[in-house]
């Protein structure tokens, strides 16, 4: 288990550091001059070379990347093209919004949607689980910037319940923040729902068929004891693993959510960058976002590691 | 009556309900299991004997359904009873042992709890914990404590039936079905937990129901038998008189189509029926067995016969069974290959010399470079392989038998030792072997599901080889895939079928046609009739041999089945923990002085005749792990004939007799083992 | 247990699979949508009233009418006409970029553990690598680097899914590889092409059509999103997203504007799902 652990961390280094390479050699494709882009057009040629020499941008690109790297791993995302702030402040702000709305909306969407899931395999192919996987069938097709939309109508503009803009005051705490993060964790929380709900579903179905839970019934244990210490204990594991891939999706459909609400999250400033090109800032959002979905992953084995004995003991 | 009457089984009628429509899938079924006797249900498969096992105990899965007839324990109707009535007769009256133990086991939780579950299913920390270590050490589990904390998956497959025996005997039902408990086990563990049956759970107060689809394991077993075909019983009758006498034609042919050992020497040929069993739903008119019967009448085809009863209290459905009865007909199909042969003096064609192969165990878990220690598939082993005959090869599972094979093919390379084919070297890998090489050396594989590629036709499965090896011109291959199909005893039409749309015996033969396609010098069966009825082994059997006299194909035969190899082979090895034990010509390897494995495994072998019982007890412990072989005679740690530290310490030494065909690998002189030992193969035996 | 009587030839059983994908309700109507779409993205151009980009200057926010299906935008633009028209960029951007990447996967997926050694390892290390950044996150940085356009967006899909497809054959192809009909073949000397395309990939196809449906819905999402954002294709361009996005500050004033390119999605995206589900059925009944 030890050794598990230690390989499962070795790998998660070796991720982030070729997720890292990944991230660098595609921002250093642009196809142009990263120091013109950061002066403006009329920018003379003395002045940038001299922001060419301070960007270290004439150095080979090995040695760039080292340089980065290295800067990166001691908390140093260098400065801001744009507002020529030092970035790491700023993302890990921005980065505390984003995961404090990934949590709330985990919050919800796990326990829904497991709950689903396991509703429509214990009535499978009966009317509770056709409604459901019709539901989040619909549920599918609809794109996080239309679903926030209509929330906000309805209920920002429509009804008055919360603010439209989910703007949150800088140091603003949980409880404070909450109202302006109720609309957007609903949102991002439809886009999961659907996908863990149905494996959740296929996981307890194909449970159910096992020759285990034949055996327990034969002894004349009672159906809610079988489900309850048999059925639910061995299909929820897979869902472990189900979860963390759905961070990934949480991850994809924060960008958009904090969009459309204009929350002050890693997703938002990431399309702020993007607008301006701001070379550094994607490279740092980025990495900040590869390296919390690693650890969602790491965490993820972990936690099946300890509830398979057939991992944990071996 | 005071004493309670068992389990009476009467015209039961079992559908499923499936897309196509409703199955029926067991007609009309009607059996008596008193307490205190042991009851055999003995069909082959899609005879539907799991699902009459299944419906008895009310366990049938979802889409199952008993439409008629009852089913009564003790006087108790169990078709009528509601869900709870039902929970409580599970919880303590019956009991079922299923054919894998692994998946019916609850696999993160410690087999104690599901244990302790049996007796208090709703609160297992009730459970009495004396009970249960007696009934573990009592099945035969010496250490109740460690086998209590282990995960299922940390036990032996022995060690995880002896668990689901005990799961069983807990709460001392009055009903115990056993389905097909031993079918997946190695032949000396199926011959141990026979034993345990046969001692331990055998009792006055049990009636047991044993489904099998072995006529040997049934005989060793059972008081009476009933024979169920195409989801009917046919024959029921106590278990000395259906052996001595078969009424039904059906049960006439399944005893006659068994390979036994008999001492005859190699191959007479087996009686085998031809034909399958219908499917549900698809079933003829009339008898569902008379497309098959080979003494069926017009009446036969027009009439369902009935289970009826005799005056000598057996029951049989069959409309000649007063014929049969009177011996005024015969119920046996005639033997579909020529009659026996005197085995040519084999002459080596392929020979190996000291064939080694480990391999290196990749950890469990994806991307991980360690590797787990190395498992020693082969060592040092040595075999002529036969020009024009049959070398037998028997191991149990992780002998390395089918390495050998794969090795010999070139599909593995092994790490030392030479293979040579009439002398001249064969490169140990398949890519540099010539076609030429390549036509001469062919193989089939054990499972019939994996032996054709899915997406062809039979006519591109075997027109490849014709083509690339044979190099047979384009204009000619219809004629040859029609003759091969001709040799395989199937008809020309079958080349525009889809593997998927042949039966598990068909697509062996096609599998059987594309090795002979490139008309090699010797084929290699790995397992090849492992996975077939009894009834299809037979005459696949018999078209082996058929073709080989046709043409002159050496044969190297892998089973782990004796009997069977014993019915082709003209010579055997036999092959343990990947070294070489002993190796004879057939008939000698039948007769003392036998290597104490070889002693083991021929008493282990069931047969189907009641008055054999097991001469010797069977071997203690398991196989140990390949990886893990004992550092002296790898056979040290289950001996029944230790010598004391040489063997646990010293290689034994290849001793052969004075004719040199014997070889025996052990500490034991030859002359010495003969004096202890007993023949083990009686011609009684063969009487049948 | 196989049916004794079904004795399928092979050049039916495409137009078994083709029928089962009408076996259920379900899959029908979204095939059937879907279908319609297609229509539309193929022949629209030709039968809409309007110009996607003509401005109808006396005809400015238009509620729907009869002369107008779907009303016009703020700019007098027809949006029946405007979501017809980027029905086809859907197509061509998300099925073009799907398209590439079951391309690239499939020979990747087919050809690394069928070489084995490095080629599966590199391979398959870089997929890793790009599997660990979320698909949209991916193509953020990549467009955001290259700068948006209609081909950088095909290309940013195929980059994004081709890492997926390849790992579905593979797990079909490891699964494969071991089966005894494969040893069979190179008992017979064929080659390692051969025995990928003419008997593994077949085995790969029923996971490859599923698979590819489904990456076909997530791409049209993902042309969407990266329109909304303002990265994909730019305007005045009529993609969906992008309109949703021009029209969510008037929602009050012209709802319509929003709301029919936003079914539009949807609709299509539960179409392609149906499909792929009905697939996916009818498939897994074939391969068992």
């Amino acid at each position: 288990m030890t050794r598990y652990l230690l390989r499962r961390i070795a790998f998660l280094a070796l991720t982030l550091l070729l997720a890292s390479l990944l991230v660098f050699t595609i921002t250093n494709l642009l196809p142009g001059d990263p120091a013109r882009i950061m002066l403006g057009r009329e920018a003379g040629p003395a002045a940038l070379a001299e922001a060419r020499e301070a960007l270290g941008l004439d150095d080979p690109f090995p040695v760039r990347y080292v340089t980065w790297l290295g800067q990166a791993l001691q908390g140093d995302f260098g400065t801001s093209f744009t507002t020529g702030e030092a970035i790491a402040p700023l993302v890990f702000e921005r980065l505390g919004n984003s995961m404090r709305l990934a949590g709330l909306t985990l919050l919800i969407a796990v326990p829904l949607a497991i709950l689903l899931g396991v509703v429509a395999a214990l009535h499978a192919n009966r009317w509770p689980d056709t409604l459901i996987s019709v539901t989040s069938l619909a549920v599918v097709g609809l794109p996080e910037f239309v679903t926030g939309l209509i929330l906000i109508q309805l209920f920002a503009f429509g009804l008055g319940w919360v603010p439209a803009n989910a703007s949150i005051a800088p140091g603003a705490t949980f409880a404070e923040a909450l109202p302006a993060m109720v609309l957007p964790a609903i949102t991002a929380t439809l886009v999961m729902l659907a996908y863990i709900a149905r494996l959740t579903r296929a996981s307890v179905a194909a449970e159910l068929t096992r020759p285990y839970v034949r055996t327990a019934r034969l002894k004349g244990t009672s159906h809610g004891t079988v489900l309850r210490r048999h059925v639910l204990r061995n299909a929820l594991l897979p869902t472990v693993t189900i979860i963390a891939i759905s961070f990934g999706w949480l991850i994809s459909g924060l960008i958009v959510v904090e969009n459309v609400f204009n929350y002050p999250g890693l997703g938002r400033l990431l399309t702020f960058a993007i607008d301006r090109r701001d070379l550094p800032l994607m490279q740092a959002i980025t990495l900040a976002a590869v390296t919390v979905f690693a650890l969602a992953n790491l965490v993820a084995d972990v936690t099946y590691a300890i509830l398979d004995p057939r991992i944990r003991l071996a | 009556m005071t004493t309670p009457s068992g389990l009476h089984v009467h015209e039961l009628d079992v559908t499923y309900s499936t897309a196509p429509g409703t199955l029926p899938t067991v007609r009309r079924a009607t059996l008596h299991v008193p307490r205190g006797r042991t009851v055999g249900l003995v069909g082959e498969s899609g005879s539907g004997k799991s699902t009459l096992a299944l419906a008895l105990l009310r366990a049938l899965p979802e889409n199952g359904r008993i439409s008629h007839g009852h089913v009564t324990l003790d006087d108790v109707d169990l078709t009528r009873l509601d869900p709870e009535a039902l929970r409580a007769i599970w919880r303590n009256q019956v009991r079922l042992v299923p054919q894998d133990p692994l998946p019916a086991m609850n696999p993160a939780q410690r087999v104690g709890s599901q244990l302790a579950e049996a007796l208090e299913p709703e609160d297992p920390r009730k459970a009495d914990r004396a009970a249960i270590d007696a009934v573990l050490t009592n099945v035969g589990l010496p250490d109740p404590r460690r086998i209590k904390r282990a995960y299922p998956f940390e036990l032996s497959g022995g060690q995880q039936q002896r668990v689901m025996i005990a799961m069983a005997l807990l709460g001392a039902p009055s009903l115990l079905v056993m389905d097909e408990p031993t079918t997946n086990l190695d032949v000396t563990t199926e011959a141990a937990i026979l034993d345990l049956i046969r001692d331990r759970v055998r009792s006055d107060d049990t009636a047991v129901l044993y489904v099998s689809h072995s006529l040997g394991v049934i005989a060793s077993l059972c008081d009476d038998v009933h024979v169920l075909y195409a989801g009917e019983i046919v024959e029921s009758a106590p278990v000395e008189a259906i052996y001595e006498r078969p009424l039904h034609p059906y049960t006439a042919g399944l005893l006659a189509a068994v390979p036994r050992l008999d001492g005859r020497g190699a191959r007479h040929p087996l009686r085998a029926i031809p034909g399958r069993i219908p499917e549900p739903g698809a079933r003829p008119d009339g008898c569902s067995f008379a497309p098959r019967c080979p003494i069926a009448t017009p009446q036969c085809h027009a009439e369902v016969p009935t289970l009826t009863e005799r005056d000598d209290g057996r029951a049989v459905a069959c409309h000649r069974a007063d014929e049969i009865a009177a011996g005024t007909i015969d119920p046996l199909s005639q033997a579909d290959a020529d009659g026996e042969r005197t085995p040519p003096r084999p002459v080596p064609l392929l020979e190996a010399r000291y064939v080694s192969k480990t391999y290196a165990r990749p950890s469990l878990r994806p991307f991980s470079r360690t590797s787990r220690p190395g498992v020693h598939a082969l060592r040092d082993v040595s075999l002529d392989v036969p020009r024009d005959a049959t070398l037998g090869l028997v191991g149990e599972s992780g002998s390395g038998k089918s390495t050998f094979a794969r090795v010999l093919v070139g599909l593995e390379p092994a790490d030392d030792g030479t293979v040579s084919l009439e002398a001249s070297p064969v490169p140990a890998r398949l890519k540099d072997r010539p076609r030429a090489l390549l036509e001469r050396l062919q193989m089939v594989f054990q499972s019939s599901d994996e032996a054709l590629p899915p997406h062809r036709t039979v006519h591109s499965i075997l027109a490849r080889p014709l083509t690339r090896l044979a190099g047979i011109p384009a204009h000619e291959v219809d004629g040859h895939v029609t003759r091969l199909l001709e040799a395989v005893n199937l008809p020309p039409d079958y080349a525009t079928r889809q593997p998927r749309a042949l039966s598990g015996g068909e697509r062996q033969r096609v599998a059987i046609a594309r090795a002979f396609a490139s008309q090699p010098d010797l084929i290699l069966f790995d397992e090849s009739v492992s996975g077939l009825d009894v009834s299809v082994q037979a005459s696949v059997l018999n078209l082996l041999d058929t073709l080989q006299r046709r043409h002159r194909t050496g044969y190297l035969f892998i089973g782990h089945d004796l009997a069977v190899v014993a019915h082709l082979a003209d010579e055997i090895a036999v092959l343990y923990l990947g070294t070489l034990l002993e190796r004879a010509p057939t008939a000698r390897l039948l007769a003392p002085p036998y290597h104490p494995y070889t002693e083991a495994l021929l008493a282990a072998v069931p047969r189907p005749d009641p008055h054999a019982k097991p001469v010797r007890p069977p071997l203690e412990g398991d196989l140990p792990s390949p990886s893990d072989v004992p550092p002296g005679c790898p056979f040290a740690t289950r001996c029944p004939r230790p010598l004391g530290p040489t063997c646990d310490d010293e290689p034994p030494p290849l001793r052969a007799n004075a004719a040199g065909d014997h070889q025996v690998r052990c500490h034991i002189p030859l002359d010495e083992l003969e004096a202890m030992q007993s023949p083990l193969v009686d011609a009684r035996d063969g009487s049948a | 247990m196989t049916p004794a009587t079904a004795t399928p030839p092979r050049a039916r059983t495409g137009w078994r699979t083709l029928r089962s994908l009408f076996a259920t309700p379900t899959s029908t109507v979204g095939v059937v949508i879907v279908g319609v779409f297609l229509l539309l993205a193929a022949i629209g151009p030709l039968v809409v009233p309007y110009q996607p980009n003509e401005q109808l200057l006396t005809a400015r926010s238009q509620p729907p009418s009869l002369e107008h299906w779907f009303g016009t935008d703020r700019l007098g633009r027809d949006v029946f006409s405007r979501v017809v028209a980027g029905a086809r960029d859907i197509f061509l951007l998300a099925g073009g970029g799907t398209a590439l990447a079951v391309l690239l996967g499939t020979l990747t997926g087919l050809m690394a553990p069928t070489l084995g050694g490095w080629w599966d390892e590199i391979t398959f290390r870089l997929y890793d690598t790009l599997l660990a950044l979320p698909a949209l996150l991916l193509a953020l940085l990549i467009l955001g680097t290259i700068g948006p356009s209609r081909s950088s967006v095909l290309f940013v899909i195929a980059i994004a899914y081709t890492p997926i497809v390849a790992r579905v054959v593979r797990s079909v192809v490891l699964s494969v590889k071991t089966r005894d009909w494969v040893a069979a073949a190179r008992l017979q000397g064929e080659s390692l092409v051969w025995i990928v395309f003419r008997e593994i990939l077949p085995s790969v196809l029923p996971a490859l059509a599923v698979e590819s449906a489904l990456r076909f819905s997530y791409a049209i999402f993902l042309v969407a999103s990266l329109g909304f954002l303002g990265v994909g294709v730019q305007p005045p361009a009529p993609d969906w997203g992008l309109m949703v996005a021009e029209a969510r500050n008037y929602v009050f004033t012209t709802p319509w504007t929003l709301a029919f390119p936003a079914a539009a999605i949807s609709l299509l995206v539960i179409a392609v799902n149906l499909a792929a589900d009905g697939l996916g059925r009818a498939l897994q009944g074939e391969t068992r």
